[in-house]
């Protein structure tokens, strides 16, 4: 029997490569729990998990929330938008303060990169970083994975190419650690002014050409400019991004392969892909969203099965 | 390490003959009734009997399900280890019909209690019958006794009862083993 190499999933580079496929066999057996007429099952009814949210999200936060009540655990939430961190409370008091209320497991999202590795040197409770600043999001490279694994049948040897805003995103990162750990080839595609400068370190390659990209790859990871977290202008419009690094149909098309579309969600529709494209038969992002529920419920049941009673 | 062979392939293949019978007296054509193989190793038991009652004596519309229990059991996080998974397959309704769980060995009553609960998942069963291959004797923690019994055996806590099969261990037989 094996169990998770952690005690927390703070990120993808913390974790091993047995880890991951545990996470998928273990998620392959919740998939099927949750598509059966009653989607519940009753493991974790005596653990009890926060989902603390500095940050904004819906789909994050729905999905993890969901994952835990089909596990049977007791929840709470709890949004930084109406708490005392707006009073001046630290990190630290706020977390200890709700594990005071006996809470076994902690989900966090946080701007800040690293809180969560922080965070786990000073609380004793299990944590899942659901996102911390532009470090790591490592559910959800996990879920892409094993949707990849799901539509292409292994990940090993597979070339996928991440498009769009790179600097910004903790999914690129946690993606890219995900992906090369399973032995599948990463480049990235973007504006240059949104690719990191450490890029090339982590043995990524950069293709500044969409189309050539689109022709290299198996799969095409197509990510969210974020806005939110610009602080001066990257690209002098989103009209010329979309004509640089926009996907459509047209373009689909126009290949002499069939690729894989994803998308982590939120689309910006008619920016990094058009809605034909988004709707499409290439495109798995709904089969993502479903995965995303059955890959936190296996790293949530995984990480509460070496919390000691 | 000491052990004892408790059946041998011929006695099993009798039993398990007997077994397929004492269903057929029960159950008819199968048209009401579902099989459940209880994971990891009642399945085997499960597609033996279902292979007999295909084979010897003719009976087509079988339903055959297997039942993963894991995550329903009561010994989350009480082990050492955590508990793995196997496949859940029922591609049918159970709804209203007699559902006969398949098990090798009955020894606490603990799977069986867990997977009463995890077939409710899938609907409401008209009755729920219990087939096991070996009963311990005198090792239950809970009130649940077979209504098919292969053989029943009288083993200590400190004993183990292990059903081997030919597709899996090259042989089949049940041991005695004494650790």
């Amino acid at each position: 029997m094996s169990e998770l190499s952690v005690n927390h999933l703070l990120g993808i580079k913390y974790i091993k490569e047995s880890d991951i496929q545990l996470i998928f066999e273990t998620a392959d057996q919740f998939k099927e729990v949750i598509n059966r007429p009653i989607k519940k099952v009753p493991s974790l009814r005596d653990i009890t998990i926060a989902n603390l949210f500095f940050e904004n999200s819906t789909r994050t936060r729905l999905s993890f929330e969901l994952a835990e009540k089909r596990l049977s655990a007791d929840v709470v939430n709890f949004s930084a938008a109406q708490s005392s961190v707006k009073k001046g409370e630290t990190l630290i008091d706020t977390v200890n303060n709700i594990l005071s209320m006996k809470v076994d497991m902690v989900v966090m999202r946080h701007p800040n990169p690293g809180a969560g590795v922080f965070l786990s040197k000073h609380i004793k409770a299990s944590i899942v970083n659901a996102g911390d600043g532009a470090h790591e999001h490592p559910t959800q490279a996990l879920l892409d994975s094993y949707s990849i694994r799901e539509k292409l049948g292994d990940v090993a040897g597979k070339k996928v190419v991440i498009v769009g805003d790179i600097l910004h995103s903790r999914v690129a990162l946690s993606n890219i650690f995900a992906l090369q750990m399973q032995g599948a080839q990463v480049k990235v595609c973007g504006p240059k002014t949104l690719i990191p400068k450490y890029i090339h370190s982590l043995g990524v390659e950069v293709e500044m050409d969409l189309r050539k990209a689109l022709e290299w790859c198996d799969v095409a990871n197509m990510l969210r400019v974020q806005n939110e977290r610009m602080d001066i202008s990257y690209f002098p419009s989103t009209r010329e991004y979309t004509q640089l690094f926009g996907v459509n149909k047209k373009l689909l098309d126009s290949l002499d392969k069939e690729i894989v579309i994803m998308h982590p969600g939120p689309i910006n529709r008619g920016v990094e892909i058009t809605s034909d494209v988004a709707d499409s038969k290439q495109a798995i992002i709904l089969n993502q969203v479903e995965n995303g529920v059955a890959i936190r419920m296996a790293v949530i049941y995984l990480l509460a099965s070496k919390i000691k009673q | 390490m000491s052990q004892k062979v408790l059946l041998s392939a011929k006695e099993i293949d009798i039993i398990l003959h007997r077994l397929a019978c004492q269903l057929i007296e029960n159950h008819l054509d199968f048209s009401e009734t579902v099989l459940m193989g209880i994971q990891p190793r009642g399945v085997y038991v499960a597609e033996r009997l279902a292979k007999i009652l295909q084979e010897h004596y003719d009976i087509k519309s079988l339903k055959l399900g297997y039942l993963d229990i894991t995550f329903f059991r009561d010994d989350f996080r009480r082990g050492g280890k955590p508990l793995e998974a196997n496949k859940t397959k029922i591609d049918f309704l159970v709804e209203d019909k007699k559902v006969v769980f398949i098990d090798d060995v009955l020894y606490t009553g603990r799977s069986i209690r867990a997977a009463l609960t995890a077939i409710q998942s899938f609907g409401r069963p008209k009755e729920i019958e219990l087939l096991t291959l070996i009963d311990r004797r005198f090792s239950r923690h809970l009130p649940i006794q077979p209504d098919y019994r292969g053989r029943q055996v009288d083993a200590i806590n400190e004993e183990e009862v292990k059903v081997m099969w030919k597709e899996q261990e090259g042989e089949d037989k049940v041991y005695l083993i004494n650790k």
